[in-house]
């Protein structure tokens, strides 16, 4: 196990590698460069070519990329065009309010999506079961932005219940750790419900195809031959066989949760990761997204990674050499 | 013990009811060894798993007029959760794939525990030492490390011995095994034959034995019902059956037995044509298409002869008469000589 994990890990880098200089030449390939969204249209051309050469920008491109390779390599990520800020900083300061953001929203995801599938599939074809997929296929179908903008004109202008932006409120001074507390859940309710809705709608079907065909299997009769109550049965002896192929949807989707997040943190003004892609993409701020997008590249390998893992603990029949 | 009346079990298909089992009456007695044979289609599954319960309702549906007592208890119409008291307590199963019958995911232990949990009420501590006594009782040797196995870590065999440990594991009145060792080769099946029948001596346990393999019951039973098409065609005592065979059917199985002792190697018998559609049931004796002895009034359902004692066919024909065999003949029908009585001499 210990092997095939270091044998993975060097695979990523490898990877990591390749995509960085794909990245690199698809980022460059994007029409307008940084200096025709930040720079002034009244700059004269001396200036413009004198900023130019300040950011590297002049130079050939297989000469930018290997000084930005280079920077990474040493741990240093560069620095933003938009900010002049150090772009480990800049995301840095990102990075928790997206974990909060995710951390929630995922494992709400998966706990209702369990809870659905599992109740979908015992009572195949009732009302639930019904009820279950006509919710499913409407969260599968909605766009998130859409979903959101709705949320945030019920929830939060015309019932007033939940505040449609930001990760705080503006002003928090004189607050107690609890008001904080309080403050902070508040806030994150309809980012994380919105995040969340896409993944229980698929993986809830995932889970209740799976639970369908493991309940078929010759050893749940045996669990039934044995007298146990339906909760055991399910719980106990058919959810753990049918999360197996779960898994491998979850870990994809947890990698590219990513491209959920800057939808919803955009419209909520939450200030993640998402939100700092977004604004990165406007400026054309190359060295903060390349950033970005191996880190994306490189969650999406380690959950991957961690996925497999996670087979061989669920299933004790997989064994990696 | 377990008395089985009139057991109908249709199953609703697009098509229309396929009649799986049609009026099926038996019983087991304490401590009794009963083998039910038939081909695939008979119908002997079936009737196991609906004194189980265990049958996906719907498709499947146990007819009204059906009775299964067991106990004094009515199980047709019983409530599931005291049906679940039942399960695993009175009447334990064993099945026929051993590979697929046990859970993939989860130790030997675990779940050789959850019946005596469950129905025993053992503390976590006691059931180990109970699950390893189990182990060791069904022959698994290095019980204690073999609790923390997984089910692909044994063998067929072993992982067969492992369902009866779980089967016996709450001392259950009756035991069904349903075709126990079709999975197995044929070295392990004698083992595992040789093994329940220990068990029930020790046990007293009751067996039913479910099979295709008219070899399987010749050492193990004390009585046998042959089935077919969803009916018995006939029932005795595993001796008569076997010495005196009075159904068409029983006759073309046994003549079907492939026998090592014989002078001349000659082809192997068959019952000509294939067993009945269910979905659309003859009217009359089932068998009636591919039965040499066939008369026109088996456009009828046959009444029940009594042969002797407990012994009864259900068949118009008296297939030990010299003209109904001259008749058979004429059809193809190989009369069987010593088959049955070599048979059992060999198991």
């Amino acid at each position: 196990m210990r092997r095939y994990v270091i044998r993975r890990l060097i695979q990523a880098v490898v990877m990591l590698f390749v995509m960085s200089i794909g990245l690199f030449l698809l980022i460059h390939a994007m029409p307008g460069g940084p200096d025709a969204v930040l720079f002034s249209p009244r700059m004269t051309a001396a200036t413009r070519a004198n900023l130019r050469h300040q950011y590297g920008l002049d130079q050939p491109l297989i000469q930018q990329y290997l000084s930005w390779l280079k920077s990474v390599l040493t741990g240093n990520l560069g620095f933003s065009f938009a900010s002049g800020q150090p772009v480990a900083a800049e995301i840095g300061a990102r990075i928790p309010a997206t974990l909060e953001l995710f951390a929630v929203s995922l494992s709400f995801a998966l706990v209702v999506a369990i809870l659905l599938g599992v109740i979908s599939a015992v009572r195949q074809y009732s009302l639930t079961d019904y009820s279950v997929t006509v919710l499913s296929y409407f969260g599968i179908a909605m766009p998130v932005f859409f979903f959101a903008l709705i949320m945030q004109e019920i929830f939060g202008v015309k019932l007033g219940w939940l505040p449609t932006c930001c990760r705080t409120s503006a002003d928090t001074t004189g607050f107690t750790a609890f008001e904080n507390f309080q403050d902070a859940v508040i806030h994150l309710i309809m980012p994380a419900v919105v995040l969340s809705f896409l993944f229980i709608a698929g993986w809830s079907r995932y889970l209740r195809s799976s639970m369908l065909d493991v309940v078929k299997q010759d050893y749940i009769r045996t669990a039934k031959a044995k007298g146990l109550a339906s909760r055991s049965v399910f719980f106990g002896h058919a959810l753990r066989n049918a999360l197996i192929p779960l898994l491998t949807q979850v870990a994809i989707d947890v990698g590219a949760v990513f491209g959920g997040a800057v939808i919803t943190e955009t419209i909520f003004a939450w200030p993640g990761l998402g939100k700092l892609f977004y604004n990165s993409l406007q400026a054309r701020d190359y060295p903060v997204l390349l950033s970005m997008l191996l880190l994306g590249a490189a969650s999406v390998i380690v959950f991957n990674l961690l996925a497999d893992v996670l087979y061989a603990v669920i299933d004790p029949r997989i064994r990696y050499s | 013990m377990l008395e089985v009346k009139d057991l109908k079990v249709y199953f609703r298909t697009r098509e229309g009811n396929v009649h799986a089992v049609d009026g099926v009456s038996f019983h087991v007695d304490e401590g009794e060894s009963l083998g039910i044979v038939g081909e695939s289609g008979s119908g002997k599954s079936v009737t196991s798993l609906s004194i189980m319960r265990l049958l996906q309702i719907p498709p499947a549906q146990i007819m009204d007029g059906s009775s299964i007592v067991f106990q004094d208890a009515e199980l047709v119409d019983m409530e599931e959760s005291e049906m679940r008291k039942i399960r695993g307590r009175q009447i334990a199963m064993i099945f026929q794939d051993p590979m697929t019958s046990l859970n993939p995911v989860l130790t030997v232990e675990r779940q050789l525990i959850e019946p005596l949990q469950l129905h025993l009420g053992l503390s976590r501590g006691e059931a180990h030492n109970r699950a390893r006594e189990l182990l060791e009782a069904v022959g698994i040797p290095d019980a204690e490390r073999r609790l923390r196995s997984y089910p692909h870590q044994f063998s067929g065999g072993m992982r067969q011995r492992v369902m009866i440990a779980i089967a016996i594991a709450a001392n259950p009145k009756l035991l069904i095994a349903d075709e126990p060792t079709t999975a197995l080769d044929v070295t392990v099946q004698a083992q595992i034959l040789e093994l329940i029948n220990r068990l029930r001596r020790d046990l007293g346990t009751s067996v039913m034995l479910i099979t295709h393999d008219l070899g399987v019951v010749a050492g193990m039973t004390d009585r046998i019902i042959v089935m077919y098409a969803g009916k018995i065609a006939e029932t005795a005592s595993t001796d008569e059956l076997f010495a005196n065979p009075r159904h068409p059917y029983t006759l073309g199985l046994l003549s079907a037995v492939p026998r090592l002792d014989e002078e001349r190697p000659t082809e192997l018998q068959t019952i000509p044509g294939s067993p009945p559609d269910q979905l659309h049931p003859i009217e009359g004796c089932p068998f009636q298409p591919r039965c040499p002895f066939v008369l026109p009034q088996c456009k009828q359902y046959p009444p029940a002869r009594k042969i002797a004692g407990n012994h009864v066919a259900y068949c118009w024909v008296d297939v030990t008469d010299p003209e109904e065999q001259k008749r058979a003949m004429q059809r193809g029908f190989i009369p069987l000589t010593e088959i049955g009585r070599s048979y059992l001499a060999q198991s």
